[in-house]
């Protein structure tokens, strides 16, 4: 489980996140939702660590990852897996090499072990094969599916996704939101997805957390939020015509 | 504004000479770095050298038009020349724009499209595992470079002094054997050590702490290679004082 209390972050006179408290619970996907701008990706890099919040904790486990240095977060490091919104794959490497990174930084595994897990990976995403290709050759699909492969490469504890869906056709964002959910519920992690695509919200929202102007506005279930009446939730889940149909609906 | 970048560039070295986290994979991009800096480098020095040396040798014997003046001193001056300054400084000079502007947009880019964000969330110390074995290299290629350049930039003058008539092989091979202190090659190889370290941290620091895009990435190469050819000159001023 993580915690997050009060998390405070500014640049400069630009103040991102005023306060937020939330819990993120174990074998659940989390979504943190927004406008652009709102501070949804600045809430999840204050999360991993790549953004020093002035105040506030994130607790993994009930441990104080803000307050903890390089060194002592190792640990807590090798259980997070993250999938970045461009992918974040290593150029000068070619699929498989991803994959195996953290294993030859990390691990003792011998050679032929590694390229097992691989492979499980890439099976697992439904890459098999595909070892030898440099990211310059996969598509925007693939490049999501090879940055998950890495990412569950070490079996993590907490998964982070950072606009999983961005860039991709609606057939293959569903696909990769089902990937998501099936790795959340085999790995029994921590996945927390910021996302503004609706599909993910009412597809694997167990717990959705909308910002506002860097402030939590509202949270709750993907079940909850069609019955919602706060304004701006509305305004921003309710946008296009065909969403408002389909809310009067229901 | 200075001091707060050289801060910045402090803090970043002391995080580029912790601990690595596991030697073989250092290793393995260290050696990689040296083929790039070193094998990769070898055919651009060895042409600017080896005109430089020609060049200078004809020159040199212009200016030394007198029947005073044994020809077998242009062969002196060249050498004395080509090893203290001439190719420690050439090749420095070159390799911040060749290797210097690689080294920044490489990590630069990294940095734009967040692997170097992907290799922090791993756990593993980005400054440490990108910048290394990249200086490295840099201090240990860099000056074995110089050494060749030393030699083809004689070469070249050897070449050069026989095709243009302005010195006989016998009366230059007698020049740069004569009198040679080995010392001016320990003074070379000092500033040689001194440039690869110059380039590839500082080309480094500009990558490191790009932010923005592509453009962004171009110019913070850009600014990698002045600074580093500026304190190049500087440094070589300070050292050549020091030593001589």
């Amino acid at each position: 489980m993580i915690e997050i209390q009060n998390i405070h972050k500014s640049f400069g006179d630009n103040h991102v996140l005023r306060g937020i408290d939330a819990k993120f619970e174990a074998g659940k996907i989390s979504l943190i939702i927004g406008g652009s701008g709102s501070g949804k990706s600045t809430l999840l890099k204050c999360m991993v660590g790549l953004h020093a919040p002035e105040q506030g904790k994130v607790l993994y486990h009930g441990e104080d990852f803000t307050r903890m240095n390089f060194e002592d977060r190792i640990p807590i490091r090798k259980e997070i897996g993250m999938l970045f919104q461009n992918s974040a794959l290593f150029d000068s490497m070619t699929v498989e090499q991803n994959i195996i990174f953290p294993l030859d930084m990390f691990t003792e595994m011998s050679r032929s072990e590694k390229v097992d897990r691989a492979n499980f990976c890439l099976e697992r995403v439904n890459l098999a094969g595909r070892n030898k290709l440099y990211p310059a050759e996969l598509s925007g699909g693939m490049k999501k599916r090879v940055g998950i492969a890495r990412a569950i490469s070490m079996s993590p504890k907490y998964l982070f996704v950072d606009e999983p869906n961005s860039g991709l056709d609606p057939e293959t964002a569903i696909l990769i939101d089902e990937l998501i959910a099936e790795l959340t519920a085999e790995y029994q992690c921590t996945t927390v997805v910021v996302t503004h695509d609706m599909n993910s919200v009412m597809g694997i929202g167990d717990y959705i957390l909308f910002l506002y102007k860097g402030q939590k506005w509202w949270e709750g279930s993907n079940k909850d939020i069609a019955h919602t009446d706060v304004k701006e939730l509305n305004n921003f889940v309710f946008a296009s015509r065909f969403m408002k149909a389909a809310k009067e609906r229901l | 504004m200075f001091f707060t970048y050289f801060g910045q560039y402090l803090l970043l070295l002391k995080s580029v000479f912790k601990r690595p986290e596991k030697w073989r994979m250092y290793w393995k991009e260290i050696i990689h770095e040296m083929n790039e800096i070193g094998v990769g480098s070898l055919g651009l020095i060895g042409i600017i050298s080896t005109f430089v040396g020609a060049v200078m040798t004809m020159q040199i014997a212009f200016q030394l038009v007198s029947d005073l003046i044994p020809s077998s001193v242009i062969g002196q001056i060249n050498r004395d020349s080509s090893i203290l300054e001439l190719s420690p400084t050439i090749t420095a000079l070159v390799l911040a724009g060749k290797v210097g502007s690689s080294i920044s947009s490489q990590i630069g880019s990294m940095r734009v499209t967040e692997q170097i964000d992907a290799l922090e969330i791993m756990g593993i110390n980005a400054p440490g595992y990108l910048i290394l074995p990249k200086i490295l290299a840099g201090i240990t290629m860099i000056p074995a470079l110089v050494v060749i350049s030393i030699f083809l930039a004689l070469t070249g003058g050897l070449i050069g002094g026989a095709l243009s008539g302005a010195v006989t092989p016998v009366d230059y091979i007698n020049g740069i054997t004569d009198g040679f202190i080995g010392y001016t090659v320990a003074v070379a190889l000092v500033k040689a050590f001194v440039f690869g370290f110059i380039i590839t941290s500082v080309s480094a620091f500009k990558g490191f702490y790009v932010r923005g895009g592509a453009l962004e990435v171009g110019q913070a190469s850009t600014r990698g290679v002045v600074i580093s050819c500026i304190a190049i000159l500087a440094v070589d001023y300070v050292v050549t004082s020091l030593m001589l």
